[in-house]
């Protein structure tokens, strides 16, 4: 299991460094000059040629690849432009948000979709099955940014349920950082207004950045369901008398699930990536907002660096299918 | 004295997008306490059907439409699902399967698939909780050495696929055993196995019955399986019961000319192999009459016009066939 592990490890460098080189050159690609953005309107062309050779801008492309490739391999992302911090704090201090909303809308769409699954692959086409299929589809086809709209005009601004944007009122002080995540950290510290709060901001962003995969999650288990109650095992087991609730929740269920955990990992990538719009309409201070910001001013190392990041993201995610598939089934982990 | 087991004129059928077949269309069979019946029939003529119809787990879309199974006296037909799984399953009817790689859940230890069921149908002995699964345990790894699984006390920790085909086959047998049945029904246990341990298990079997004070319903589609274990035998044709009676009667003296044919089939017993001349008909569509008599060699104008009427041919065998009335 370990080496299993280890061995995906090793085999993710290479998928990384692919990935820096693609997203280097599409940069480049783009026919901004980054020392003008960073010097601002008002800077004279000598200011410029300064920046341009301060940062090594006027270096052929391998050798300014090559320097970035050695920072990165310690760590360095550079400083972002416009905060003139560096990159990797302020991923540091934004990635807990993001975590937090992403975590809560995968718990979001897994809780009720594993069941909502189960039930439309029991219920085989009939009409509960047929009222989840259409659900299903309105899930995946509706965009995102128009839903969360549509949610915060409900239930913000008409019926005043819930707050508007943010991850905590202002009228309420942040608890103290522990671990960087707002809602881990009200617990730790005994902060309950401040997890109440924080839940009841979260839950917005975290419903719409759910939709997608929730119904992505019903389709794939009910599939599943299908398939597996096919099999002879589940004839055997009503034969010898299982209970039908174990029957069903137990036995058939981890059978059903290979699908849905692979599917987990990759939706798990495209929260990340879905998070960037779903955080800029909410104005949730994460690594999202963060992006959208960065593109905007055209700030080179920060779209590096994030880039980067959601790719060592989508390859950790993937190496944790692997071994949820591999505790699923037994004989998958033999077989490694 | 009732016999364990009397299915009587069963008549399933399933509707599908073609139209409703026929699937089983007058099966009826009698299985005494003690005793080893076998069902022979071709593939499709509705041998699953009539153990599922059994136990009570018919497939979608199918209906009894007439007949009763009597299991100790009862009709097994009227019970619900809550009252088969509470006092037959298991407890009372135990199951082989034809497949064991297959009838095994493949992600569950052996242990835990054969405890669940041992958990809801294992005679009550006044234990609980820990004390009442640690008995079980107990008596399956006793079942277990019984069967000449090697390594009794480890195989529950196993997945079903760290074992032999033979060896699964002899995990199930032990499981169908494990809350003490009084019948057990055998879906073509050996089909899946090499010849060698399809003898083996057939002797098993055949032990077993007379230790655990069993009677066994053996589905097969062999004759040599049959003629090896069986005490009595039913012949099956396109959803109909065409023989029935003693082993030894039936296969000195085939009475139907169906059963002829089959042992004339049989690769042990024919010099020549001949087979048996077109097919089974169609459950959506069953001719007037007899259903073999578009096969059979010796069928003459009436046979095609009504059923032929049960009798009993010179053998003892019960026979459907206009030659005997």
């Amino acid at each position: 299991m370990l080496r299993f592990v280890l061995r995906r490890c090793a085999l993710v460098l290479p998928s990384l460094l692919g990935l820096l080189v693609v997203t280097f050159l599409l940069i480049h690609a783009v026919p901004s000059d980054p020392a003008v953005a960073m010097a601002g309107d008002a800077a004279t062309p000598e200011q410029i040629a300064q920046l341009r050779l301060q940062y090594g801008l006027d270096r052929p492309i391998w050798e300014q690849f090559a320097v970035y490739v050695g920072k990165v391999a310690r760590f360095d992302f550079g400083e972002s432009a416009f905060s003139h911090r560096p990159v990797a704090l302020d991923i540091v201090q934004r990635l807990p948000a993001t975590l937090e909303l992403t975590f809560a809308s995968l718990l979001l769409s897994v809780l009720i979709g594993v069941p909502l699954g189960v039930a439309a692959g029991l219920k085989h086409n009939t009409w509960p099955d047929h009222l989840l299929r259409i659900f299903s589809v309105l899930g995946v086809a509706i965009a995102a940014f128009w839903f969360a709209i549509m949610l915060q005009l409900l239930f913000a601004m008409n019926l005043g349920w819930l707050p508007l944007r943010g991850e905590l009122s202002a009228t309420l002080s942040k608890p103290p950082v522990v671990t960087g995540f707002l809602l881990l950290d009200s617990i730790v510290t005994g902060r309950w207004d401040a997890f109440a709060d924080g839940l009841r901001h979260l839950l917005l962003p975290a419903v719409t950045l759910a939709l997608g995969g929730l119904a992505t999650i019903v389709r794939f288990t009910r599939s599943g369901v299908l398939d597996t109650l096919q099999n002879d095992f589940v004839f055997y087991e009503r034969a010898v008398g299982y209970r039908w609730p174990r029957l069903v929740w137990i036995y058939v269920l981890r059978n059903s699930l290979t699908a849905t955990v692979t599917q987990i990992g990759l939706l798990f990538g495209g929260l990340i990536a879905g998070g960037v719009v779903v955080e800029a309409i909410f104005d949730w201070p994460g690594i999202g907002s963060y992006t959208v910001q960065a593109i905007l001013t055209g700030d080179r190392q920060v779209m590096l660096a994030v880039t980067l990041l959601v790719g060592a993201v989508y390859a950790a995610v993937n190496i944790l299918v692997d071994v949820a598939h591999g505790l699923l089934d037994p004989r998958l982990m033999e077989r490694a | 004295m009732i016999p364990l087991l009397k299915v009587d004129s069963l008549k399933v059928s399933i509707r599908t997008d073609d139209g409703t077949a026929r699937v089983l269309d007058d099966v009826g069979l009698t299985l005494e306490r003690g005793r080893i019946l076998g069902v022979v029939g071709e593939s499709g003529c509705g041998k699953s059907t009539l153990i599922r119809a059994i136990m009570g787990i018919l497939p979608k879309g199918a209906s009894v439409d007439a007949g009763h199974v009597w299991f100790e006296g009862e009709n097994l037909l009227v019970f619900s699902e809550a009252e088969l799984n509470g006092r037959i399953r298991s407890s009372r009817i135990g199951f082989i399967p034809q497949d064991p790689l297959l009838a095994l859940n493949p992600v569950f230890k052996v242990g835990t698939q054969l405890l669940e069921a041992m958990r809801w149908h294992a005679p009550d002995d006044g234990t609980r909780g820990r004390e009442r699964r640690r008995r079980h345990v107990e008596r399956l790894v006793g079942l277990l050495r019984r069967m000449q699984v090697p390594d009794p006390e480890t195989a529950l920790e196993r997945y079903p696929h760290q074992f032999s085909g033979g060896q699964r086959q002899r995990l199930l047998i032990a499981a169908s055993l494990a809350c003490a049945p009084t019948l057990v029904i055998a879906d073509e246990p050996t089909t899946a196995l090499d010849v060698t341990t399809q003898h083996q298990i057939l002797l098993l079997l055949r032990e077993l019955v007379g230790e655990f004070g069993l009677s066994l319903l053996f589905v097969t589609h062999d004759f040599g399986v049959v003629a090896e274990l069986c005490d009595d035998l039913c012949v099956i044709y396109a959803g109909q019961t065409v023989e029935a009676g003693p082993v030894q009667a039936v296969l000195q003296a085939p009475a139907h000319p169906y059963t002829r044919a089959l042992l004339a089939c049989h690769p042990d017993r024919a010099a020549s192999f001949v087979g048996i001349p077109g097919r089974v008909p169609s459950p959506l569509a069953r001719p007037a009459g007899c259903q073999f008599a578009a096969r059979c060699g010796e069928a003459e104008p009436r046979c095609r016009e009504a059923s032929p009427p049960q009798a009993r041919a010179r053998s003892g065998a019960d026979v459907r066939c206009v030659q005997y009335a």
